[in-house]
C-alpha cells in the first residue's frame, strides 16, 4: 500500500518565502503569547495546595468554585478530569507567604487548607472523598525551573555539536533554528489555551525535541547523500529531492507515533492527558518543520556539494612509513 | 544469497530469550500482605502464627495464606481493603512486641527470582501511598554553628584575659572587634590555637581569620565559617537524618520505604501503602535530644560490695531517690535490654554537642567516636569529670514524637517519649570539651557517632513536598496505563501490517520484542514504573517503528531504481542503517538531557526513553534483518511484499 505518490515533485523551496512567513507569524503570536500570557504553571512549579476529590455524580465546577469562594479560598481553580467524576482543586498561597525560607509555616498552612477544602466540600455534598493531596513549596518549583533551563542548554549544545561534526556547521544552525522553532510554538500553544504546564508537560517538550531532531536529521542525512552522489548540484534541485524522496517516510512515521499518543491520550488518564497532548501537537509541528522549515534555512545558510564532501584522508605520513 | 551468520542467528535468539525470562517477572502482580516481624523482645513461632490467625477470624477478615518465615510471618490478602483492616487488627492483637508492615508480596516463581529475575517496584502513583520530600535547613545550621563558635572564641578570650570591645555573629562571619591591634593579634593566636582546630590531622580549619578594616580605636578580627566545614556539617546531618528516618519509619509499618538522599541537602520519604499523613508526619517531625548523665556506681558497682546491682533494682523497682532506671540499647544475657541506673543530674545536653564522629583511635588505631562539646558543654563537662575519673557516664538518646489525643472533646498534644541509654564508657581522664569513647567495633563506633548527631539538633528538617496518591487511583492507573501501552502497540501492528505487508509484519514481531526486551531491561535495572515512564514506554514503542518505516521506504525506493529483490533488501537495510544511527544518536542526546533532572516523573521517563532508544535499535534493524534473511534468504525471491 502506497499513500504518497513516490515520484512526487514538489517544488517545497519555492514556497520558501511564504512556508518561513508563516513560521514567522507562528513564533510571533507563541512570543507575543508567552510573553503577555505566560504559562500557566501547575503545582509542580510554583507551589501551592492541590486536593483532588472524588464526586459521585458529574460534579459542578462553578458551584464547587462558589462554595469554596464563600468559605474564603479565594481564586481556587476547579478542574473536573474528563470523562470521570473527578475534579482538581488548586489553590496558591500569597506571594507573602511563598516567600523563601518559610517552608515549616507554609506546610502547617499547606495541611490546614487541604483538609479545609474537603470538609468544606462536605458540608455541602456529604458524599464527596479525598482522592489525593499534594503541596509543593516554592523553592522546589524554582529548581524545577532551572533544571529544564539547564537541560534544554544541553541538548542544544549537544546537538549542535554532533550535527556540527556528522554533517556541517549549517546543518547544525538548521537542526537548532528548526528545534527553537517547533518549541517555542508548542510553549505558545501552552500560552495561548492557558492549558496547564506540570512536569510531565515538560517533560514531553523535551521528548517533542528528540522527536523533531530525529525527523530533521532524516531528512540532512538524505541532503548530504544526494550532494555527494550528484554530478551537477543545484542546491534547490538537491533540497526539493530530499524533501520529497523522505516525504513519504516523514509523514508515515508523524502519523504512526501519533496513533500511539492517541491512544495514550485517550485510555491512559488525566495523569497523561498533557504529556500525550504535547507529543501530538509537537509531532504536527515538527513534522511540518521537517518539511517547510529546516530546509530553507539550510538554502539560505548557502550550503553547497563542496562542503559535503568527505574529507579525503591525507595518507602523506602513512606513505612515509617503511 | 544469504548474508547472515549462523552464530549472529544464535546471539540474537539468546537475547530474546534472555529478553522474555527478564520481563516475565511483570506478568505476575504482588498480592497485598501484612508481614509481621519480632522488634528486640519478641519471637516468630508457631504460636505467633495461631495468635495472628485467631486476630484475623475474630474479625471475620478472609485471608490467603499465612506463612510462617525464618524470622517474618507473611498474611496475603485478595484485596489492599482488607489489608489494611487486618494490619490494624494485628498490631491491636500484638501490641509493642511486633512490626506490622503493610507489604506487597512477590508471587514471582523462585526459580525466577533465583536467576535475578524481578518485577519492576511501582510508583507510588501506581500503588498509592506518600511522599515526602524533606529539606536540612543549611542556613538555620550555619547561625547556629556560626553562634557557637562565636561563644568559644568569647570563651577562649575570657580564659586569655584578652580584652575586647565587642564579638557579633553577623551575616558576614564573627567580628570581634579590639582596642589594640596587639590584642587583635593575641587575639588571633588564641583563636588558632584554642578554637580553630581541624576535626581531623591535616584537614582545614573550620574557621577563616581575616584583619578587618582598622579605624583608630578599634581592630577587627573577622572569623568566617569555611564553605567546606559547612558543607561537612551539613553532609553528616543529611546523613544522620537517613538513619534515624530509616528507624522511625520502621515504626510507622512500611516493608519497603524509600529513604533516599536527593541533591545536597534533601531527603526523599516515600512510603507505600500510606494513606494517614497525619501519622507519618508526626513520625517523621520527631524530635530526638541527649543527655549525658553519671552512671550511679552506688547502686550498681560490684554485687559483693553490698550494692544490689541494675538488674536487682529492675525487678525489684526500688531506684535509690537521686537515681533513674534506664535501659540500655545493647541486649543484655538474657535477651532483653540491659538495665542501668544514671543519676538524676544531666551533666550535658544534645544542645551543648558540637560533632561527633566515628575515627580511628589516634592511639591505638582501633574504632572510636570523637565528641566535641561547646564551651558551655565543656565547662561542666571537665567540672564533673574531675571528681570522677574511674567511673562511668552513659549517654542517653530520647526521642519525642508528637500525638494528637481527643481529650473530652478537645485536642491535646502530648509526646510518646522514648529513652534509651546508647552508650556507657568509664571516664579515665580528666576532659573538658573534646573526649573520645574507645572500646568500640567499627559498625558500633558509626552507629553511636550517628545517633548523637541525630541527637544534637543541629539543623532542623523541613517537609517541603508532599503528596498524597490513594490506593484506588493507584490501581486505576494501574489499568489505564496498561490499556494504553496496549491499545498504543496493537494500532501500530495494524497501521505496519496494512501499509508495509509482510515487511510490516516482521516489523511488528520486532516491535513486539521491543516492547519486551525494554521491560526486560528496566526490570534488570529495577526502575521504577511510574504514570510518566509509561507515557515513554508508549512513546518508545511509537518511535522505534520509525527505523522499519526508513528501512521499508528504502527497499522500495531501491526496486523503483530497478535492484533485484535481493539487492533491494541488501542496499535497503545499508543505506537505512547510517541514517538511522544518525537519528538515534541526536535522540539520545535529548533523552540524557532529561537525565539532567536530579529526580522525579522526568528523570523515569529519561531513563524509559534512553533504554528504549537502545534496545529498539537492536529489534528494528538486526532483528528484522535477521528474519527477512530468513524468509528471503534461501530462495529465489520474484517479489518483496512490502
Amino acid at each position: 500500500m502506497e499513500i504518497f505518490n513516490h515520484d512526487s515533485k514538489i517544488d517545497f523551496l519555492r514556497l520558501r518565502t511564504i512556508s518561513i512567513g508563516v513560521s514567522i507569524v507562528l513564533l510571533l503570536i507563541s512570543l507575543g503569547a508567552l510573553a503577555t500570557r505566560g504559562l500557566n504553571y501547575a503545582l509542580d512549579f510554583t507551589g501551592g495546595v492541590l486536593v483532588e476529590a472524588a464526586y459521585p455524580a458529574p460534579p459542578e465546577a462553578n458551584a464547587i468554585r462558589d462554595t469554596l469562594e464563600a468559605a474564603g479560598f479565594h481564586n481556587a481553580q476547579v478542574t473536573p478530569y474528563l470523562g470521570t467524576n473527578d475534579v482538581a482543586i488548586r489553590l496558591q498561597l500569597g506571594e507573602a507567604g511563598a516567600a523563601k525560607g518559610e517552608a515549616g509555616d507554609d506546610l502547617k498552612k499547606m495541611n490546614q487548607i487541604a483538609d479545609n477544602v474537603i470538609a468544606t466540600l462536605k458540608a455541602k455534598d456529604a458524599d464527596v472523598t479525598k482522592k489525593s493531596a499534594s503541596f509543593v513549596s516554592a523553592s522546589v518549583g524554582e529548581e524545577l525551573k532551572s533544571d529544564g533551563i539547564v537541560a534544554v542548554i544541553f541538548v542544544i549544545i549537544g546537538i549542535m555539536i554532533y550535527i556540527g561534526i556528522r554533517f556541517e556547521w549549517r546543518f547544525a544552525i538548521a537542526a537548532i533554528a528548526s528545534e527553537f522553532h517547533d518549541t517555542i510554538i508548542v510553549l505558545g500553544f501552552y500560552a495561548l489555551t492557558h492549558r496547564e504546564f506540570d512536569v510531565n508537560v515538560l517533560a514531553s517538550v523535551l521528548a517533542v525535541v528528540g522527536y523533531s531532531i530525529n525527523d530533521k536529521v532524516v531528512v540532512f542525512d538524505r541532503v548530504r547523500e544526494l550532494f555527494r552522489s550528484a554530478r551537477r548540484a543545484e542546491p534547490v534541485e538537491i533540497l526539493n529531492k530530499a524533501i520529497n524522496s523522505t516525504l513519504s517516510r516523514t509523514i508515515i512515521t508523524a502519523l504512526f507515533t501519533a496513533i500511539t499518543m492517541i491512544a495514550l491520550y485517550l485510555f491512559g488518564g488525566s495523569a497523561v492527558h498533557g504529556f500525550a497532548l504535547t507529543m501530538v501537537i509537537g509531532i504536527v509541528v515538527g513534522t511540518l518543520s521537517s518539511i517547510f522549515f529546516a530546509n530553507p534555512i539550510l538554502y539560505w545558510l548557502g550550503v553547497s556539494k563542496k562542503d559535503l564532501m568527505p574529507v579525503a584522508r591525507d595518507n602523506s605520513e602513512l606513505a612515509r612509513r617503511p | 544469497m544469504n548474508d547472515f551468520a549462523k552464530w549472529r542467528y544464535a546471539l540474537i535468539a539468546v537475547v530474546l530469550i534472555l529478553g522474555a525470562i527478564y520481563a516475565l517477572p511483570n506478568a505476575f502482580f504482588p498480592q497485598p500482605a501484612v508481614q509481621v516481624s519480632a522488634n528486640r523482645t519478641g519471637t516468630v513461632d508457631q504460636a505467633l502464627k495461631e495468635k495472628v490467625q485467631g486476630a484475623l477470624e475474630k474479625d471475620k477478615l478472609a485471608f490467603k495464606s499465612l506463612e510462617l518465615n525464618k524470622d517474618t510471618l507473611l498474611a496475603e490478602f485478595n484485596d489492599s481493603d482488607t489489608q489494611n483492616k487486618a494490619q490494624a487488627a494485628i498490631s491491636k492483637a500484638l501490641g509493642d512486641q511486633y512490626n506490622v508492615a503493610l507489604n506487597m508480596a512477590s508471587t514471582v516463581p523462585g526459580w525466577l527470582r533465583a536467576i535475578g529475575a524481578n518485577s519492576m517496584p511501582l510508583g507510588l502513583d501506581l500503588q498509592g501511598g506518600v511522599h515526602f520530600l524533606l529539606e536540612v535547613d543549611q542556613k538555620a545550621a550555619l547561625d547556629k554553628m556560626q553562634q557557637r563558635y562565636r561563644d568559644d572564641i568569647a570563651g577562649a578570650l575570657r580564659d586569655a584575659k584578652i580584652r575586647y570591645e565587642t564579638i557579633n555573629s553577623s551575616a558576614n562571619g564573627i567580628v570581634a572587634t579590639f582596642k589594640s591591634d596587639e590584642d587583635r593579634k593575641a587575639a588571633g593566636n588564641v583563636i588558632a590555637k584554642q578554637v580553630n582546630q581541624p576535626e581531623k590531622l591535616g584537614d582545614q580549619p573550620p574557621l577563616e581569620l581575616t584583619d578587618g578594616a582598622a579605624t583608630a580605636d578599634s581592630f577587627p578580627l573577622i572569623a568566617k565559617v569555611r564553605e567546606s566545614t559547612a558543607l561537612a556539617a551539613s553532609r553528616s546531618t543529611i546523613s544522620s537524618n537517613l538513619t534515624t528516618l530509616r528507624n522511625r519509619v520502621n515504626q510507622l509499618g512500611v516493608s519497603e520505604p524509600l529513604i533516599q538522599q536527593q541533591g545536597a541537602n534533601r531527603i526523599v520519604v516515600e512510603l507505600a501503602g500510606v494513606h494517614d499523613t497525619a501519622e507519618a508526619k508526626k513520625i517523621l517531625g520527631a524530635q530526638a535530644t541527649l543527655e549525658w548523665r553519671a552512671v550511679d556506681e552506688n547502686a550498681t558497682g560490684a554485687a559483693n560490695l553490698g550494692n544490689p546491682g541494675a538488674y536487682e533494682i529492675a525487678k525489684t523497682g526500688n531506684v535509690p531517690p537521686e537515681s533513674r532506671l534506664y535501659y540500655m540499647q545493647r541486649i543484655g544475657p538474657d535477651g532483653k535490654p540491659e538495665p542501668i541506673i544514671l543519676s538524676k543530674k544531666v551533666i550535658a545536653g544534645g544542645n551543648d554537642l558540637v560533632n561527633a564522629t566515628a575515627i580511628p583511635d589516634p592511639q591505638t588505631g582501633t574504632p572510636a567516636v570523637s565528641i566535641q562539646l561547646n564551651a558551655k558543654g565543656g565547662a561542666k563537662m571537665l567540672e564533673f569529670t574531675q571528681q570522677a575519673v574511674g567511673k562511668r557516664m552513659g549517654v542517653v538518646y530520647i526521642e519525642r514524637v508528637p500525638q494528637t489525643q481527643i481529650v473530652d472533646g478537645k485536642e491535646v498534644r502530648t509526646f510518646k517519649e522514648t529513652q534509651e541509654v546508647i552508650n556507657a564508657a568509664t571516664i579515665q581522664g580528666v576532659f573538658g570539651s573534646r573526649f573520645q569513647t574507645t572500646g568500640l567495633g567499627q559498625k558500633e563506633a558509626s552507629d553511636l557517632a550517628l545517633l548523637l548527631r541525630a541527637g544534637s539538633l543541629a539543623a532542623p528538617v523541613d517537609i517541603v513536598e508532599e503528596r498524597v496518591i490513594g490506593a484506588s487511583l493507584g490501581q486505576e492507573n494501574i489499568d489505564k496505563g496498561f490499556k494504553a501501552v496496549l491499545l498504543g502497540l496493537l494500532a501500530v501492528l495494524i497501521a505496519a501490517a496494512i501499509y508495509y505487508k509482510l515487511f510490516g509484519l516482521i516489523a511488528d514481531v520486532a516491535l513486539v520484542f521491543n516492547l519486551v526486551l525494554l521491560v526486560a531491561v528496566l526490570s534488570l535495572f529495577q526502575a521504577t514504573l511510574t504514570m510518566p515512564g509509561i507515557a515513554g514506554i508508549v512513546l518508545t514503542l511509537g518511535m522505534a517503528i520509525d527505523a522499519n518505516v526508513l528501512i521499508c521506504e528504502r527497499i522500495r525506493e531501491e526496486q523503483r531504481n530497478g535492484a533485484t529483490p535481493l539487492a533491494a533488501i541488501k542496499a535497503g537495510y545499508e543505506k537505512a542503517w547510517a541514517t538511522i544511527l544518525d537519528a538515534n544518536v541526536t535522540h539520545l542526546l535529548a533523552a540524557v538531557a532529561l537525565l539532567f533532572f536530579g529526580s522525579g516523573p522526568i528523570k523515569g521517563f529519561g531513563v524509559t526513553l534512553l533504554i528504549g532508544i537502545l534496545t529498539s535499535m537492536f529489534t528494528s534493524v538486526t532483528l528484522t534483518h535477521a528474519i527477512v534473511n530468513l524468509v528471503h534468504g534461501r530462495r529465489k525471491v520474484k517479489a518483496l511484499s512490502v
